[in-house]
């Protein structure tokens, strides 16, 4: 038994009625009007931010693309001017990648993580709303350049020379430079804050051999960002005061282009797997659901999951096999990209042995989650001929590439997120999908994915590159980019089906209830939407699947889910040790706090003065950052919260 | 462009691993795909199902026989995958005897500039865009980057080497097939990135040699007017950033100094070339008059100023450059 740490021992008691409820209510609820909204610490606020703001720049990315696939749709067309053409790209891949496939996730984890957890809050609830606040101050001034014309055109790898000044001499690098940077210290407080709640903040009794898969993805990722991070922010910074200072880190006379290359893809890769880990959790949860069983091989999951990315950080060179490095060394990241595969196929049989072992329900999320398989496996099998160098020289930089990252990220990021959406949107509103408008979500989207981006793998075995604005009509690639193009489209009609189904559901949606799926984990236990304090008592949990325990009987012991420890003396949740999830203290939350905000408006402000080179604007957002640090920081009297309460 | 098939030792090892890699693919993604689609219709639940929620859960079997039977079959297949791999990276990273020919390529935005080497430098000239080689004998080609990063890349032939600025690449070419090979440039290098290509043209030995020699030949001073006009147009227009060889133009002194950089193609046996700006334009009288009007109009954002030349001034230009065979 781990010691207790605490001076008080809250008490065991049972919910009944609206005990303690009203009393919790008042203690965690977000004031209304704009200051609340702004102050708002709540995670599942946060993650209901997080993922709108992201599905906002789905929309942007996915416009951004369907004008390229207008210009791309026949030989030889005048829709773009080449530097337009050029910013399109840019922003799609920096939105896509940065803006979208991250950050919903992170809100997706952030909504969920406490509910799986069985726990009030994350462990940072203030660097929460800091994350969030900073990601979209950094998506806005990255687009204030691309809407003024002055965004990143130098592809999201953004290589050097032609990022140097001497070839870009516009402020379009900058604004990428300091965005991501920027970008850089969402990442780094969120993923700090993901660890630490992982190992902290889970229920009583949740080991970590029974957290739900997602969390591991998530868990796998964050630490994954905390050690590529730095590489990308340093790259960038090292960039931008090569452009500004003269610094020559990277010029090819007194620099090394080469070195941009490595810093850029250190991060890059790493990145890659963090954008799919916590989606790939996502199914490994919810997939079961559907099936009616346990996923197949928890264990081996979860372990692949963090050997993919302890392997993922060594294989960044596939993306510069044409670089000119020696054979023996490319030899060795072709084999380590080779064996990167190994964990994804775990998960892979997993899936399909649970569909298999199940009793699988058709719904649109079991569709979405299902065909996630099998188009995991192609944009799977596309990487491992990429993966052996030889063949990469031929496939890099063609549409080839473009339909696998397509495939892996689509099909391993969108398709498990929708799925996602149709799953947990029940939770998040109380209401249900449209469940037949779904399914014909399910197929547009499904039938155009394939019809758009399988076709760029033939493009790309017949030669072309990527990253062209136009091609001739005598190269022989015309009447399969028009099938691409019209794919495109066919596929966005899907993503507004999916949009048209939210604004129908939301407001005449079928009533869900706590628990429509019938479905194992701890978050279907509260009421949905979930009360602002998520978990009247804190469970206690005895096994995986806290809530199928009456059917499978595998365990002696049943979690407790409606009797539990009693924290009620302002905003409080249980800490439990990192292994075992032994209770061994109490938290002390904070309250709702402007001073996230007003950090993040001040950063902004900072990387704005940079930008411009307005000193005297930098030292003035400086000083707001610090002023908000002062109150972020300044000795908060214990329990005020409580006397509040009372009264 | 296409590398489904391909035409020399360098190029065909890999060739076969990649079709060996496509229909291994192909195989699992069939597999996979007819594994689950069977699996959800053998398992799914018969009528419809109302309340998911009342339906119980059960482990049934623990599913494990999946990766006992699958997991081997992935690794068996990846190991022999990396040992191909592996196999061709020695066969391909140096040819089969020493190559007794050449070429330094230098890519810039956004044209090739083709250097024949030589030990004598009476036998070494400059070319742009097109690269002649004999058939039959391994060419060494040199890569630079002369201002950003672009790639080497001939589908038929090679693929894809970068040319770096401060490093030099090093790719190779051979081939037993005489004929025309298209190449582009594969790394994003800025706004004409998709007007960046180069062909390879493999010849018989003696055909080559005749080319070569051919190259080597200073252009001669027109004999018609017109042309010799063409001439005098040519150097205060066109001069400070082409040279012709045997022609005192301001670009020699400039390339001297600058070594590369915004200058042009050399043009020396401009007509001796099939197409122009780097397969731009095709290389006629009619492509060759647009392209010096109005460069800018074919290829926005090349570094080739419009030349504002009166019409007069052009034909004659254009006769000029007609006699550079």
């Amino acid at each position: 038994m781990t010691a207790w740490e605490s001076s008080r021992r809250p008490r065991i008691v049972r919910v009944d009625g609206d005990f303690p409820g009203a009393r919790l209510t008042r203690i965690w609820e977000t004031e209304p009007g704009l200051k609340g909204w702004l102050s708002s610490v709540d995670h599942k606020e946060i993650g209901k931010r997080y993922i709108i703001t992201a599905l906002i720049f789905l929309v942007l990315g996915g416009v951004e693309a369907l004008v390229m696939r207008l210009q791309l749709a026949g030989p030889d067309q005048h829709v773009l001017t080449p530097e337009q053409y050029d910013q399109l790209f840019t922003m799609h891949g920096v939105t896509m990648i940065f803006l979208y496939a991250a950050p919903i996730l992170t809100g997706f984890s952030n909504y969920l993580w406490p509910l799986l957890l069985g726990s009030r809050d994350m462990a940072f609830p203030r660097l929460n709303a800091l994350s969030y606040w900073v990601y979209l101050a950094a998506g806005l001034f990255m687009y204030a350049g691309f809407v003024t014309g002055q965004g990143p055109d130098d592809g999201w790898f953004n290589y050097v020379p032609y990022a140097s000044r001497a070839f870009s001499p516009g402020i379009n690098i900058d604004v990428y430079a300091l965005g991501l940077i920027l970008l850089g210290i969402s990442t780094t407080v969120g993923s700090v804050n993901f660890v630490v709640s992982f190992l902290r903040t889970r229920a009583p009794g949740m080991s970590i051999d029974r957290v739900p898969i997602l969390t591991w993805g998530t868990l796998t990722a964050s630490v994954a960002n905390l050690l590529a991070v730095p590489s990308v922010s340093l790259a960038f910074f090292l960039l931008w005061m090569d452009r500004q200072f003269g610094t020559h880190f990277f010029g090819a006379s007194q620099g090394q282009p080469l070195l941009w290359q490595h810093l850029f893809w250190m991060f890059g890769h790493p990145w890659v797997y963090a954008i799919v880990l916590p989606a790939m959790g996502m199914v490994s949860d919810a997939l079961p659901a559907f099936c009616r069983r346990p996923l197949v091989g928890y264990t081996p999951v979860a372990l692949s999951t963090v050997g993919t990315m302890a392997l993922g950080f060594g294989v960044w060179v596939h993306h510069m096999f044409a670089t000119g490095l020696p054979s023996l060394a490319l030899s060795f990241f072709s084999g380590a990209s080779l064996i990167i595969t190994i964990p994804s196929a775990v998960a892979v049989f997993a899936w399909t042995a649970t569909i298999w072992t199940g009793r699988p329900v058709i719904r649109t999320a079991f569709l979405f989650f299902a065909s996630m398989i099998v188009l995991f496996v192609i944009g799977g099998v596309s990487g491992v001929m990429t993966a052996s160098t030889p063949v990469d020289w031929q496939l890099t930089q063609t549409y080839f590439i473009v339909a696998h990252i397509h495939y892996v990220l689509i099909g391993i990021n969108v398709f498990p997120v929708v799925g996602a959406v149709y799953y947990w949107f029940p939770k998040m509103t109380g209401r249900l999908l449209d469940e037949r408008l779904g399914q014909v979500n399910f197929w547009t989207m499904f039938i155009g994915f394939n019809l758009g981006f399988f076709p760029m793998h033939l493009l790309g075995l017949m030669g072309m590159p990527r990253r062209i604005y136009t091609y001739g009509a005598d190269m022989g690639w015309s009447s399969m980019n028009m099938v691409v193009s019209l794919g495109s489209f066919l596929f966005a009609v899907g993503i507004l089906l999916l949009f048209i189904n939210i604004a129908i559901s939301l407001k005449r949606g079928r009533i869900a209830g706590p628990d429509p799926w019938g479905a194992p984990t701890l978050e279907w236990s509260v009421p949905s939407p979930p009360p602002p304090y998520n978990f009247a008592v804190i469970p206690t949990v005895e096994s995986r699947h806290p809530l199928w325990e009456h059917w499978l009987e595998e365990t002696p012991a049943r979690s407790r889910l409606d009797e539990g420890l009693l924290l009620d003396r302002g905003r409080e949740t249980i800490g439990t040790t990192a292994l075992d999830g032994e209770p061994n203290l109490i938290l002390e939350m904070p309250a709702d706090t402007i001073a996230p905000f007003a950090l993040a408006g001040g950063l902004a402000v900072t990387f704005v003065g940079a930008l411009f080179h307005a000193w005297w604007l930098a030292g003035l957002g400086g000083a707001v950052v610090a002023a908000s640090l002062v109150a972020w920081f300044w000795p908060r009297r214990v329990h005020a919260d409580m006397d509040k309460a009372d009264g | 462009m296409s590398y489904l098939r391909t035409y020399g030792p360098r190029a065909d090892p890999a060739t076969g691993l990649m079709w060996g890699l496509i229909i291994l693919s192909l195989a699992v993604i069939t597999i996979i795909t007819v594994l689950v689609l069977l699996g959800i219709l053998v398992r799914h639940g018969r009528g419809h199902v109302d309340a998911m929620a009342d339906l119980p859960a059960q482990r049934g079997s623990d599913g494990l026989a999946w990766f006992y039977v699958g997991m081997p079959m992935t690794v068996v297949a990846l190991v022999a995958a990396l040992i191909w791999t592996v196999a061709v990276l020695a066969a391909v990273d140096s040819p089969a005897s020493r190559p007794r020919l050449t070429i330094e390529v230098t890519g810039h935005q956004w044209w090739w500039e083709v250097r024949y080497l030589a030990p004598d430098p009476s036998q070494a000239f400059v070319t742009a865009n097109e690269i002649h080689i004999p058939t039959g004998e391994p060419v060494l080609v040199k890569l630079i980057g002369a201002d950003v990063i672009h790639s080497f890349w001939i589908p038929a032939l090679t693929g894809k080497t970068d040319t770096i600025p401060g490093q030099t690449n090093v790719a190779w070419l051979q081939t037993d097939r005489p004929g025309v090979y298209e190449g582009q440039c594969a790394e994003y290098c800025g706004l004409q990135h998709a007007h960046m290509g180069l062909d390879v043209v493999a010849e018989p030995p003696a055909a080559f040699e005749a080319w070569r020699r051919g190259q080597l030949r200073p252009a001669p001073i027109p004999s018609d007017a017109l042309a010799l006009a063409g001439r005098e147009v040519f150097l205060a227009h066109c001069g400070s950033c082409h040279t012709v060889q045997g022609v005192d133009t301001r670009a020699d002194a400039a390339r001297a100094r600058a070594a590369g950089g915004a200058l042009g193609p050399d043009l020396t046996h401009l007509m001796a070339r099939s197409s122009l700006a780097a397969r731009t334009v095709t290389n006629s009288v009619g492509g060759l008059s647009g392209w010096i009007a109005n460069p800018q109009a074919l290829k926005p954002g090349a570094k080739m100023p419009a030349t504002f030349l009166s019409g007069p001034q052009l034909s004659a230009t254009v006769a000029y450059l007609e006699t550079l065979k």
